[in-house]
């Protein structure tokens, strides 16, 4: 075990490197580029036995990564923005096919105008792809994660893709701590070769789904993705057992005796956090509820710490232009109606494109949801920080 | 037809797991001609089997060539392809 | 260097395309395909782009495959081939599969002329090991006959239809094998499975050569040529005929007419077999003509048949 100082990319590029991976098959786009080069460096030094294939978009990434992973191999790649929307229909065949690859997805926003700056509108245009999402908040979580997550992958047989803000933690230099790269193998054996392509078997895949089969076959994903939350919860206690941090598909703070919460995803949870932390002093009953997987949607979590509360706001960091809502907020809004629990919600949208949003801005949330708890009925949507 | 298969039954991603199981599908009724062979007149030369879309030529015992009617859509390649017109087309009843 | 085949007689008997596929009556490019895994053999992978021949072979829960095959969207046929090929060395690099199967890379001419050539470009270009074939039949069949870029001059499509103001398709066909070779790569050849021999044998050196591979074949389509449906191999041999499909390899960069036409059949024998050149005149035949005969002078073949 050594302790680095590592940006939130190199964090991955070392998992993925821990993880012995067979292939990886990526495209380069700011700001997720640091991961391909570190890995590639990994694999040009040898100390990652690897096929890196230099591919010429991400859409032939994506491919190559689903071809590869139906071989047997252990995939991984790397996209933002762009990339991830280039990949959109491939992401699909991959869950489709059951193809247990991991990707990193760092964060960005999605054109026009074009911007290389975080936000969360890449992933969340992905939500309904059948991938496994993970949403990290530090440079550990995103080591942590990314072993988390080839586990997983391989034992759904799902994809799984993990967030991490672009440049808030894919370039910001934090301590992680490396586990022994032994400890790391009993943790991710090599992937047993559940290979479907070979010539053993002489299997067809990814044939014509005709109306009478289709259904049937997107179906197994439907189950394979709720089946998962088992799995994610024994990964992570298996590795909270082995390396000491344990993340669950939540992260709750000073949710216990809370009235009043913000709901957030990836880095803004800091802020948050620290802003929570001050209002407590103040004595005012407040606490942060961040979402670590967004799919599968942790909906006995969100009844359990937010059903009873009196105000919850949800810090959206995408937006569904015309929808009824944003997407983060939706998913609360429908896991808490489907229970018949009823916290006053208020829908706010913050730091599109990269804006910054300060501790100024997590004040005014937390006072609108008190404000509103207080007026008995929530607002339209707050576009925090804009300027009319 | 055989009842269809529930969600739980079909192998995870839609694969297919019995090589070659398009023999269980039917085209014969997509034909409305169909090859005559006469053995007397071939000559062995395989052009008929090796042009035939479908894989429906087989090989006699004596390497002359004879039509699988369960294959055969009847398209009359076979029937160009042999130069010595051992292949007529006759309409099917 | 393997021997190739010199008779039908020496051709394996495998059938790795079984019958009861759904292609139509008639359907050249499933003689192609089976002529292809005839010379290929068993050791092999094979993925196929969105195409007729997927479609029409893989529908569930039938499949007309006898070889492991892969199938995954349009366009991408070549990068998925690239993953397959890619891991599958890492695997036996890593003493983790002794596996070493050919990779067959299968398209039209849509998923490889139109949308699929970045990903082909791009897996030409890193060299992977394996062997591109581009089934080419002249157009969109599988969504009913659209023009692409490899229509050729003046046939009627469904999106280039003759009428008062055209004549059809206003562009010629791209060169294909040109563009490939462009790429530096070792092996690259047309071929048609009206001539069986010459096209599996292609096939063979396709697989033998280190690094990537492509082969161009016609496949002549009664559906969207609007010929007899008996008629599909004649088309393929009338087309080499008249010079507007040349039968040729290029191997490391040195080109070879593989066919010789010593006597050269007029176009004009070869465009009125089919109703997709019926709106035609005697101005767009001579343009064509003139076609063959730069094609033929560009590969050596004989002269104009007087």
């Amino acid at each position: 075990m050594k302790r680095v100082g590592l940006s939130g990319n190199y964090a991955v590029a070392y998992a993925v490197k821990m993880a012995d991976v067979d292939v990886v098959a990526a495209y380069p786009i700011t700001p997720q580029t640091t991961i391909v080069e570190k890995l590639s460096e990994f694999v040009a030094n040898g100390e990652l036995e690897a096929e890196y294939i230099n591919v010429e978009s991400e859409h032939s990434a994506m491919s190559a990564c689903v071809g590869a992973s139906l071989t047997g191999a252990r995939v991984f790649t790397a996209t933002s923005s762009q990339g991830l929307a280039y990949m959109h229909e491939v992401l699909f065949m991959a869950s489709g096919l059951r193809t247990p690859i991991v990707m990193a997805n760092v964060n960005r926003a999605l054109s026009a105008p074009l911007n290389i700056w975080n936000d969360h509108s890449d992933a969340m245009a992905e939500r309904d792809a059948g991938w496994i999402q993970l949403w990290v908040t530090s440079a550990q979580e995103a080591f942590d994660a990314t072993l988390e997550a080839f586990k997983i992958a391989e034992d759904v047989l799902l994809p799984v893709m993990v967030n991490l803000d672009g440049y808030i933690l894919s370039h910001t230099y934090e301590p992680v701590v490396l586990p022994d790269e032994s400890l790391v193998r009993e943790f991710v054996p090599s992937r047993p070769l559940q290979n479907r392509v070979s010539p053993k078997f002489a299997y067809s895949i990814g044939v014509v789904g005709p109306p009478e089969a289709y259904y049937e076959m997107k179906y197994q994903v439907v189950d394979a993705i709720e089946k998962s939350r088992k799995k994610i919860k024994d990964v992570d206690k298996e590795f909270g057992d082995k390396f000491g941090r344990e993340y669950n598909f939540v992260n709750e703070y000073m949710m216990e005796d809370a009235d009043y919460a913000l709901v957030t995803m990836g880095a803004l949870t800091g802020t948050a956090k620290a802003v929570a932390s001050g209002l407590r002093k103040e004595g005012e009953k407040v606490g942060v509820l961040s979402i670590r997987c967004f799919r599968p949607f942790p909906k006995e979590e969100i009844v359990a710490l937010l059903g009873d509360l009196k105000g919850v706001g949800v810090v959206d960091r995408a937006v569904t232009p015309g929808g009824p809502s944003n997407p983060l907020f939706a998913d609360i809004a429908t896991t808490l109606y489907e229970k018949g629990r009823r916290p006053l919600l208020q829908s706010f949208v913050a730091g599109l494109g990269g804006r910054d949003v300060p501790v100024d801005d997590f004040k005014l949330m937390f006072g609108l949801v008190k404000d509103v708890v207080k007026e008995g009925k929530s607002r339209p949507c707050v576009y925090v920080g804009l300027r009319e | 037809m055989s009842r269809l298969k529930g969600w739980k039954e079909i192998p995870i991603g839609g694969t297919i797991v019995e090589p070659g199981s398009s023999v269980e599908f039917d085209v014969s009724s997509w034909r409305t001609y169909r090859p005559l062979f006469d053995k007397k007149k071939c000559t062995k030369c395989g052009m008929c089997w090796i042009f035939c879309p479908e894989g429906a030529i087989k090989i006699n015992d004596d390497g002359t060539y004879d039509v699988n009617l369960s294959y055969c859509k009847g398209c009359g390649i076979c029937q160009r392809a042999c130069a010595v017109k051992a292949i007529t087309m006759v309409k099917e009843g | 260097m393997t021997i190739g085949f010199r008779t039908i007689k020496e051709v394996p008997k495998d059938e790795f395309l079984a019958p009861g596929h759904r292609l139509c009556a008639g359907c050249t490019a499933a003689t192609a395909i089976r002529q292809v895994l005839k010379a290929a053999g068993r050791n092999i992978i094979v993925t196929t782009a969105t195409s007729c021949l997927e479609v029409a072979t893989s529908y569930f829960p039938q499949t007309a495959w006898r070889v492991p095959w892969v199938h995954l969207g349009f366009e991408n046929t070549a990068a998925l081939a690239s993953g397959i090929e890619s891991a599958m060395k890492a695997l036996r690099r890593k003493k983790k599969s002794e596996e070493n199967p050919h990779v067959i890379a299968i398209g039209g001419d849509g998923g490889t002329f139109d949308i699929g050539l970045q990903a082909l470009s791009g897996a030409l270009e890193r060299g992977h090991d394996f062997l591109y074939i581009c089934y080419d039949n002249e157009a969109y069949m599988n969504t009913g006959i659209q023009r692409s870029s490899a229509t050729p001059y003046s046939a009627a499509t469904t999106t280039s239809p003759p009428g008062k103001k055209s004549i059809g398709q206003k562009t010629q066909k791209k060169d294909l094998v040109g563009i490939a070779v462009a790429h530096e790569i070792p092996y690259a050849a047309t071929a048609c499975p009206s001539y069986p021999i010459d096209l599996m044998n292609k096939v063979k050196k396709g697989l033998e050569v280190e690094g990537p591979a492509l082969l161009h074949i016609l496949t002549p389509c009664p559906t969207g040529w609007r010929f007899d449906i008996s008629m599909g191999i004649e088309l393929g041999k009338m087309a080499v005929l008249t010079g507007l499909w040349p039968l040729y390899e290029v191997e490391n960069g040195v080109t070879r007419l593989t066919v010789q036409v010593p006597k050269r059949e007029p176009v004009k024998k070869y465009l009125e077999l089919q109703g997709r050149f019926k709106h035609l005149t005697e101005g767009e035949i001579k343009i064509i003509q003139e076609r063959a005969d730069r094609l033929a002078l560009k590969f050596g073949m004989g002269p104009l048949r007087q």
